[in-house]
């Protein structure tokens, strides 16, 4: 008999990031007994990494501004391919939601009336994104860490969840362990909102840091839930490429929304030779009508820098592989020699500190050198958007573990909206449906858990095994390498051979040391994660013979609307990591909010 | 520029260790956080280390590196010494775990002490009105990435256990600095800080402040305004008696 502690709750929230800090808030609100689990210590995911905004249509600096405008933004910048009613929700609930981050003590940047200030983006028609200079999602994270702290909730600091558990076809509970101690802990719940956040760590040029194993995605997949838009994975656009131990540490997109410019090794602002048809009625044809913009944009386009980022990442991929890259393998961002330094200092003291910390780099005399870096998966559960259920009864997501609200590709400062946003319907919908249940709740079978923990241990049981460090690397080199920005069938090909080699040396691989505090054992069991969520987003993107948002084919270069804009991958799994995909077709928006679409700028 | 660098890294738990030695090939522009991993993925993969964004934004992985409390991810090699090893100490002020991880609840149980951000009674319902110029004070305290190392540093508890139950330590502080400062909050929590956090016991050594790595002026900005503010509610009738109602001073 395995030995473990219990707790029961209504609803369990795995992940303590925007989304699952905003989830459980609203939750614990809804009168549920609820219970947050993450793998750092509050207050440490990922959130906190967020830099530019939160993308909401308050329209402070712009009254134009509203949810129509920026409905339409966000699905054409994911190439229509976004779940209609997400992106609808989406924009207009955004602004509710920064206004109470603001009434639990969050302090934004202010307007010279006295309101949220409201920052450019790429993709976003107007000044929109809510921020506090380059640090916005540490304010964000620590608002709701804060405001989760004063209700009271519970939150398990330094858990990780290896498996939930069901009764027949509902969620019954979560099984973990304590990494300080590395003892088990079951949840009986019968409601569990994913909220785990992304993949990226299964690349070896990521902004992601190591608790993005995709966890979420391979709970879903193999509790029976469904996974959709798997193929699109955002690379960023700028990512710092030297030295080699930051290459893939974000710069974020507010330098160029302040005006900074891409350059090439020649001095060219190349983004101008890369404006797609889809977007040249909003773009600006010259660097006169684009640097005209930042202070009129009545009458001028954005300037091309800020296209969305899937294009600004391709042209960037472009120029170096012709050989017009920077002297490390990468592009120059330029802010330096467009605005003074007490401007740079004021609206980017983060990234100020960050190249002249980590780079010896300061970026008020001289260009910084990025390049593209895998930063956000557009896909996820696939999930109702007003509810945030998965097709497993009592399994929620929301955030980037969720998919379907971005469709091919996010717009930048759309990710923590879509946590706040998604996040609070998870957290009501979980506690509504909890508390309708009668005394019928369901049970965790003795036998699951048993199984839970012989899984968990087995890494123990052998000696002279691969380490999890290598499997880890090899998996990271062959996801950037096969699976990357440009794709090919050989090549995919090529990787879904290797990720079933390493599934099959992490099946004899070995830890060294005991239970307490051990890292290695417990990315030994993160890689078993990372393996299910790398082959489903190789064979989602076999199986999308087109090129959209950030899914690009080189051996299918076109844009195919008339079937695959009509089209989602699904992925499913069962219990024993077998993959497959099939095709479903595509919501479409009721006529009034598919006329949005057609409006020209 | 690859080089073989030696490190002395403390291994154990709750009930002893010692300083183990290493040597890792590391590369240019690296970090110590950086030669800790090598240790994991080459020599003891059980090496136990808090770390999440590698870029000195999280707060995850504090420790003392040749004795001085800082962000490991923010720690570049070059800045070190050539030839001489690197040793690596866990934050002394709190409870071992295992290795360079401590059990830093201590920070928690604080944090959730504070009484939350409430609105005052003239704005009650956002959105809020309120200037760049009101909000910069609260914001240069919300910059904390709460990595503890002032708390680690901080001399009131470093090396005196016993006080840690009535001191709150300096990221307390600049949490109620930032609320006390905030434009639009509606509680008055100086009494407080002052009889049941300990402020009185900071005696401005300014420990705090060197090691922060957000350059936070934690003495200047946050504590000793905050002392000044408690001595005017504490010491003068007048203001003492008037004190409801009262518009904040800043």
């Amino acid at each position: 008999m395995a030995d473990y502690e219990k707790h029961a709750y209504d609803v369990v929230v795995i992940g303590a990031g925007g989304s699952g800090l905003r989830a459980a808030i609203a939750a614990h609100e809804a009168g549920a007994r609820t219970a947050v689990i993450c793998k750092s210590l509050l207050g440490k995911a990922h959130t906190v990494m967020a830099e530019g905004g939160i993308a909401a249509a308050m329209g402070n600096l712009y009254p134009d501004d509203n949810w129509q405008v920026h409905f339409r933004d966000t699905m054409r910048g994911g190439k229509l391919l976004n779940h209609w009613r997400m992106a609808e929700l989406h924009a207009k609930e955004a602004p509710e939601r920064v206004w109470e981050l603001e009434q639990w003590g969050a302090l934004f940047d202010r307007t010279p009336d006295g309101l949220i200030s409201q920052r450019d983006f790429g993709g976003h028609r107007y000044a929109r994104l809510a921020h506090v200079g380059d640090r916005t999602g540490l304010e964000m994270i620590r608002t709701l860490q804060q405001r989760t702290v004063s209700l009271g909730i519970d939150v398990y600091m330094e858990c990780t969840v290896t498996d939930l558990l069901k009764d027949g076809d509902r969620v019954a509970g979560v099984f973990a362990y304590w990494r300080e101690s590395g003892r088990f802990i079951v949840f009986e719940t019968p409601t569990v909102i994913l909220a785990t956040g992304g993949i990226g760590k299964s690349w070896k040029v990521t902004s992601n840091s190591w608790e993005y194993t995709g966890d979420g995605h391979a709970l879903a997949l193999r509790a029976g839930a469904t996974l959709v838009n798997m193929e699109f994975v955002q690379f960023h656009p700028t990512g710092m490429v030297w030295p080699p131990s930051v290459r893939g540490l974000l710069v974020t997109e507010s330098v160029r929304g302040d005006g900074g410019v891409l350059r090439n090794s020649q001095g060219r602002r190349f983004m101008y030779d890369y404006i797609p048809d889809f977007f040249k009625a909003e773009t600006s044809d010259s660097e006169a009508e684009g640097d005209r913009w930042y202070t009129d944009k009545v009458n001028n386009r954005r300037p091309a820098e800020l296209l969305p980022r899937d294009e600004v990442a391709r042209a960037i991929n472009n120029e170096i592989k012709e050989g017009r890259g920077s002297p490390h393998g990468g592009v120059f961002l330029d802010i330096a020699s467009r605005r003074s330094p007490e401007y740079i200092k004021k609206r980017l003291p983060s990234m100020y500190h960050q190249f002249m910390e980590l780079a010896e780099v300061d970026i008020t005399k001289e260009p910084m050198e990025i390049g593209p870096t895998c930063h956000y998966v557009m896909g996820g559960v696939e999930v109702d958007p007003d509810s945030a259920a998965s097709i497993v009864t009592g399994l929620y997501a929301a955030g980037e573990v969720a998919g379907g609200m971005h469709g091919s590709n996010r717009l930048g400062g759309n990710s923590l909206s879509d946590l706040l946003v998604f996040g609070r319907r998870a957290g009501m919908h979980a506690a509504e449906f909890a508390s309708g249940l009668s005394s019928a709740r369901p049970q965790i079978a003795a036998a699951d858990v048993e199984a839970a923990a012989a899984a968990a241990l087995e890494p123990f049981e052998r000696e002279g095994g691969e380490n999890a460090y290598s499997i880890h690397q090899s998996l990271q080199q062959v996801m950037q390498d096969l699976v990357g920005i440009i794709r090919r069938e050989p090549e995919m090909q090529e990787a879904l051979a290797t990720i079933n080699d390493l599934r099959a040396k992490t099946a004899h691989l070995s830890v060294e040391g005991h239970r307490q505090y051990n890292p290695g054992w417990h990315l030994a069991l993160d890689l078993r994660n990372m393996l299910l969520v790398s082959e489903s987003v190789a064979r989602a993107a076999l199986e999308r013979k087109e090129s959209r948002g950030g899914h690009t084919r080189d051996d299918y270069p076109m844009t195919d609307n008339d079937y695959w804009g009509k089209r989602n991958v699904i992925v499913e799994a069962d219990r024993d990591d077998h993959v497959r995909v099939r095709q479903q077709p595509l919501p479409v928006p009721p006529p009034e909010l598919a006329a949005l679409l057609e409006e020209q700028h | 520029m690859a080089y073989d660098l030696k490190l002395r890294i403390w291994r154990g738990d709750a009930s002893g260790g010692e300083l183990v030695d290493y040597s890792v090939p590391v590369d240019e522009g690296e970090v110590v956080l950086d030669a800790v991993h090598h240790v994991q993925a080459m020599a003891s993969g059980d090496l136990a280390v808090r770390w999440n964004c590698k870029a000195g934004k999280c707060g995850s992985c504090s420790a003392e590196v040749n004795g001085r409390p800082r962000l490991m991810c923010l720690a570049r090699l070059s800045t070190f010494p050539p030839g001489e090893p690197i040793t690596i100490t866990p934050l002394r002020t709190f409870p071992v775990i295992r290795d360079l991880v401590t059990d830093v609840s201590f920070n928690y149980v604080k944090a959730a002490q504070v009484p939350a951000f409430t609105p005052s009674k003239d704005q009650p319902q956002a959105p809020f009105r309120m200037q760049q110029v009101d909000v910069e004070r609260s914001q240069e305290f919300r910059k904390c990435i709460e990595c503890f190392l002032c708390q680690n540093t901080c001399h009131v508890i470093r090396d005196h256990e016993d006080n840690k139950e009535a001191f709150a330590g300096p990221r307390s502080f600049i949490r109620y600095a930032e609320l006390e400062m905030h434009p639009n909050d509606g509680l008055d929590r100086r009494r407080l800080v002052q009889e049941e956090r300990g402020l009185g016991m900071c005696n401005i050594t300014k420990c705090c402040t060197e090691v922060c790595p957000e350059s936070i002026k934690i003495t200047d900005n946050a504590i000793i305004p905050m002392k000044e503010r408690v001595v005017d509610v504490k010491y003068d009738p007048v203001r003492f008696l008037s004190r409801r109602g009262r518009t904040k001073p800043g």
